[in-house]
């Protein structure tokens, strides 16, 4: 582990108190510094809460939003709400994945994309909704999509 | 006593007000804004103020512009209109109609907000701020008698004649079960500990809803308000609110909304001035449906996974750290201040006997009007889908709602009757839940919604008990084969004795309720089941394994629209003006040919 | 002392406050059926399949979580109980591999004992069972994933009895599973090889490697440490072939670590160890009888006294026998210097 990074790791610790109920707060800063949670991580962030690092392992698979592999440098998102699936959100993840030749959950060979479902993101009302890098893209269409993808190629 | 100081919300002077919810922010909102305060500057209009407001929830009308005090509301706005409107509507005073709200049956342009059928049949006492003041301003939620309640509360009235009040009011829970919102506060005061805990459940994992999503950015004090009664009422001292990281703008803005309160004095060691303290804390969750349930809830916030717990003992004995915890929805919370301020007797005005008070929906799917929907108790559901949504679009017959989410159940077009109450939606197989009210329409399958809820709820179980972890797996299968055309008839049966044997035995509210759209599903559309097996036939051609797409020749010219527009090049030309070959090997149903053909010259079997 | 009362199956029982209406059918002798509950536990509600009826409560509760109150009404035999467990047993079953006259937990299996008292005769569900890994990489047990059903005592007991937390629930769902930080063999986490998990598995998941059904058993003290742990040791055809704590003694409640697990029988079968006293005659050790070796030992002993001697006992004495060696020490010998090489 080289410095700088137990350096980073250290600087987030140091904002918490050593309880147990930050764990998930940790976890959450970690991966918003390091765009996943390296083993490491996990490692330094039990010894500094007292627990086991397969205890912090275990949550950290229990909740979707972390993730324990990097990820693209585009993370596409794309919401299954239930408005989204009756306005054409299968045929919107469809046309995803085949243009990405990835499956949800996946990060294509080059790194530029990863592909994720999320549970609705409240947006109900532009469905189907697609959200790049945390920005929401609503009303989605196939020419939408296509404009969206050739414009960043 | 302090006094609380008072401002008036800025009546008379002209403000464009820019809508800062998720839905009109995802669509430039924030540039929006700049781009008026530019051109407000440029021309000198000094007299007009640019501010904002959270959501209005008519989000699909979004970007969303209300100019105040006329009270013109513009929908769809977007950068390039922004001058047009400056220059049309505040240099020449000429109010811009290519922009007003367009009501979808009739056609006709109402300017007014008032006038627009969606809030015109509304009710708006819980959203009663939400789009009308800015969020990020205590002075302006203050200037709408804010905090007056707790103020009222700390100085006049004891926990018992505050829980007693909220009796009166006959207040239910609004996250979904309807408990009496007295009674768990009850529970919770009488249980004897050293230390209690109050938690706002913000996790609004419904598919599908946005109520607290749109609380929580447009009105965040009056949730905070709220608390701040629940914690005086139940003893408890510390608060959590719990809220999907999902919702950023919600959560900012409610980071940013207790610092107000606390640098005010109605947060913090001796609240106003009073003996009561209250400290509250945000939690982020971190993407677990399951964690709506108060004990994954608490599971979640003591950093743990998030699988529920038997119940009892229940949250309001032994909750957080294992001390009493009182658990209400946001929109439990929100309601607090205005049965206080007005009495639980005048909000008990509102609503049917049993069920009083307003209710929220998020109104989505296949409607014209989507968007946040509050509606006394009892209205009727074809109340809220024709005179407030405004019916189904491009002429098709309304097939379902889905209400509850993946808890909750379809009721078919036949039920539209039904009024808004927990009972009535219980006894017909779905529940009111949180409030997410999905509009269905005859291209929708039933089947395939059902195979839809089961996958959510499959994926989002928690997997600590048997009937939930294997059941939906179970479940899910059989549909996914029903829906690729692989179904058996007794795959019916099987179907129907695996969900009531879940509903039953299931740990948690969300086994429990998982088989609810496969049930009403079941009941209400068992033909649309039976085609699907018997005939490998899906009449909404949703299911793909089903369906297949075909040139009509004598209708085809061969115009290539369809060429253009099909993904994966399963469509060629066979030459000039002559019809379209479709690859049958390529196609992979995605409907895109069928949707851009304007001659009827695709058939989908 | 106060008692409740309560009535399961029309029988008036008493028990005393906090007992748990498991705990209390159990005690009277009815059985509930159950994989997840295990007596050195917490109730975890995980399996579903001790649900009763209590009259006044409104679902089927389950009888490792519930409390019991004064009057109680259970039933445990209604149809209704039985019909949701034998389709939570359905689902299990359609999940779980059939193979039980070639599995090694053959008769010994928890799950058959449940499937068999709720009269299953054939499996009504689809298969969902998938192919799953099995990590043998421990030295002492395997883990077989395949048989698992994910009713936690592993996992419960890692945390809850020996505070390890080596293995948790890693994913959710149907995706669970037992394992590791970062999802790696046993061998390469902080699991100590206690065994105690593979003691409480149910069903053929966690199984100890080269175990054979024992003929008979005999109880003893482990020999490795003080602590004096009683042991079982399964004997067949005169050799030690499974070991496993006594529930009865209170110096272990029925644990036992590494050691005593799984290093007693491969030492005390082993072809070096020393079973009679050697004696070196002529630079040759020779057998002899414990009689003349003993001898030998007194009349040298006798030689000396005082600070010139020093005993050091050994740790795989029991601690009677360590204190018989002080005893020896300090009022025959008269010496002080005693030591002692705990240290294994």
């Amino acid at each position: 582990m080289n410095s700088a990074f137990t350096r980073e790791i250290n600087s987030i610790l140091s904002d918490f108190s050593q309880e147990r109920g930050n764990l998930i707060p940790i976890l959450q800063h970690v991966q918003e510094k390091f765009g996943y949670l390296p083993e490491e991580a996990i490692q330094a962030i039990a010894d500094f809460l007292h627990v086991s690092s397969s205890t912090v392992y275990s949550v950290s698979t229990f909740y979707t939003q972390f993730k324990l592999t990097p990820l693209g440098e585009e993370v596409v998102k794309i919401c299954r709400g239930t408005a989204c699936h009756v306005r054409g959100g299968p045929t919107l993840q469809r046309d995803i994945e085949r243009r990405l030749s990835i499956k949800p959950g996946e990060t294509t060979k080059d790194m530029k994309y990863s592909l994720e479902t999320v549970a609705c993101v409240g947006a109900c009302a532009l469905a189907p909704v697609m959200i790049v890098n945390n920005r929401v893209y609503g009303k989605m269409t196939p020419k939408k999509v296509a404009e969206l993808f050739n414009g960043k190629n | 006593m302090a006094k609380i100081k008072t401002s008036k919300l800025s009546a008379g002077q002209r403000t464009v007000f820019l809508c800062h919810g998720t839905g009109c922010v995802s669509n430039e909102a924030f540039a929006i804004r700049k781009a008026f305060e530019k051109s407000i500057e440029r021309l000198q209009l000094t007299d007009i103020k640019v501010d904002f407001t959270g959501c209005h929830g008519f989000c699909e009308q979004g970007p969303i512009v209300f100019v105040q005090p006329e009270g013109i509301f513009y929908a769809h706005v977007s950068l390039d209109d922004v001058e047009e409107i400056v220059y049309s509507h505040f240099r020449d005073n000429k109010p811009l109609e290519r922009l007003m709200y367009k009501d979808p049956s009739s056609s006709e342009i109402v300017p007014y907000f008032k006038d627009i059928n969606f809030y015109k049949k509304q009710r708006h006492i819980v959203l009663r701020n939400c789009g009308r003041i800015n969020p990020e301003r205590i002075e302006d939620y203050i200037a709408t008698d804010g905090y007056q309640a707790l103020q009222k509360v700390l100085f006049s009235m004891t926990p018992h004649q505050v829980i007693d009040e909220v009796k009166i009011s006959g207040l239910r829970g609004r996250g979904g079960a309807g408990f009496p919102t007295a009674t768990k506060w009850q529970f919770c005061h009488d249980a004897p500990s050293d230390k209690k805990y109050l938690i706002c459940n913000a996790d609004e994992g419904d598919p599908g809803a946005f109520m607290d999503r749109s609380m929580m950015e447009g009105d965040p004090h009056s949730v905070i308000e709220g608390m701040a009664i629940a914690a005086y009422a139940t003893g408890a001292t510390e608060g959590y609110i719990y809220i999907r990281a999902e919702y950023p703008l919600a959560v900012n803005r409610t980071k940013f909304a207790i610092k107000e309160a606390e640098e005010r004095g109605f947060l913090g060691k001796n609240i106003l001035g009073s003996d009561f303290s209250l400290k509250i804390h945000i939690k982020e969750g971190a993407g677990a449906f399951v964690c709506g349930e108060e004990t994954a809830l608490i599971a979640s916030i003591e950093g743990r996974r998030g699988m529920p717990s038997s119940r009892p003992p229940f949250p309001t004995q032994s909750g957080l750290w294992g001390k009493p915890t009182n658990i209400n929805n946001v929109k439990t919370l929100a309601t607090v201040p205005l049965i206080i301020l007005h009495g639980g007797k005048s909000y008990s005005q509102t609503g049917t006997e049993k069920n009083r008070g307003t209710s929220i929906f998020a109104l989505t799917g296949k409607i014209n009007c989507m968007g946040l929907v509050e509606v006394p108790m009892g209205t009727k559901l074809a109340d809220i889908i024709f005179d407030i949504g405004g019916g189904i679009p491009n002429g098709k017959k309304l097939k379902a709602v889905q209400t509850g989410g993946p808890s909750g159940g379809c009721l078919p077009a036949n039920m539209i009757n039904l009024p808004v109450e927990y009972e009535a939606f219980a006894n017909a197989g779905s529940i009111m839940g949180s409030g997410g009210m999905v509009v269905m329409d005859e291209d929708t399958c039933m089947v395939d919604v059902a195979r839809f809820f089961i996958s959510f709820t499959q994926s989002e179980s928690c997997g600590k008990c048997v009937p939930c972890r294997l059941g939906t797996k179970q479940m899910l299968n059989i549909l996914e084969n029903i829906c690729q055309g692989r179904g058996n008839i007794t795959d019916i049966d099987l179907l129907q004795n695996l969900a009531q044997s879940i509903k039953v035995s299931s740990l948690c509210g969300l086994g429990q309720t998982a088989p609810n759209p496969v049930l009403t599903t079941l009941s209400y559309f068992r033909d649309e089941y039976e085609e699907h097996i018997n005939d490998r036939r899906c009449r909404a051609a949703v299911c793909t394994g089903l369906v297949t797409y075909s040139i009509i020749a004598e209708k085809c010219p061969g115009c290539g629209l369809c060429i253009r527009e099909c993904p994966v090049q399963a469509v060629t030309s066979s030459g000039k003006k002559k019809p379209v070959i479709l690859d049958q090997s390529k196609c992979t149903k995605c409907g895109a040919c069928f949707n851009i053909c304007r001659l009827g010259a695709i058939a989908v079997k | 002392m106060n008692y409740l009362r309560l009535n399961i199956n029309s029988r008036e029982i008493k028990v005393k406050p906090g007992t748990t209406v498991l705990q209390a059918a159990q005690a009277s002798g009815t059985y509930i059926p159950t994989l997840c509950a295990d007596p050195d536990l917490k109730p975890h509600g995980g399996c579903r399949l001790c649900i009763v009826e209590v009259k006044g409560m409104r679902n089927m509760p389950t009888a490792c979580t519930t409390i019991v109150s004064e009057d109680m009404v259970v039933n445990t035999e209604t149809e209704a109980v039985h019909k949701e467990r034998r389709s939570v047993i359905d689902l299990i079953i359609a999940d779980h591999p059939m193979d039980c006259l070639t599995c090694i937990k053959n008769q010994r299996c928890e799950l058959q004992d449940v499937a068999a008292y709720l009269g299953i005769t054939e499996r009504n569900l689809p298969r969902t069972i998938k192919q799953k890994p099995i990590d043998d990489s421990n030295p002492f047990f395997t883990f077989n994933h395949n048989y698992c059903i994910l009713c936690q005592r592993c996992t419960r007991t890692c945390d809850e009895i020996t505070g390890v937390n080596a293995i948790e629930i890693i994913n959710r769902g149907y995706n669970s599973k037992v394992s590791t930080f970062g999802d790696k063999p046993l061998m390469e986490s902080i699991c100590k090889s206690c065994g105690e998990c593979v003691a409480r598995c149910p069903v053929a998941a966690l199984v100890a490697k080269n175990s054979i059904m024992p003929t008979s058993k005999i109880e003893t003290t482990c020999p490795y440490c003080g602590v004096g742990c009683m042991m079982e040791l399964g004997i067949r055809n005169g050799k030690i072939v499974s070991v496993e704590g006594s529930r009865s003694s209170q110096a272990n409640n029925g644990r036992l670590c590494v050691k005593g697990r799984y290093g007693i029988a491969d030492f005390v079968q082993h072809p070096e160890r020393l079973v009679q006293p050697l004696l070196r005659k002529s630079n040759t050790l020779i057998e002899t009888s414990w009689e003349e070796a003993l001898n030998i030992v007194a009349q040298k002993l006798s030689a000396y006294s005082g600070d010139q001697i020093a005993v050091i006992a050994s740790a795989k004495c029991t601690n009677e026998d360590n204190y018989i060696v002080q005893k020896f020490a300090r009022s025959v010998l008269g010496t002080n210097n005693i030591d002692h090489c705990a240290r294994l």
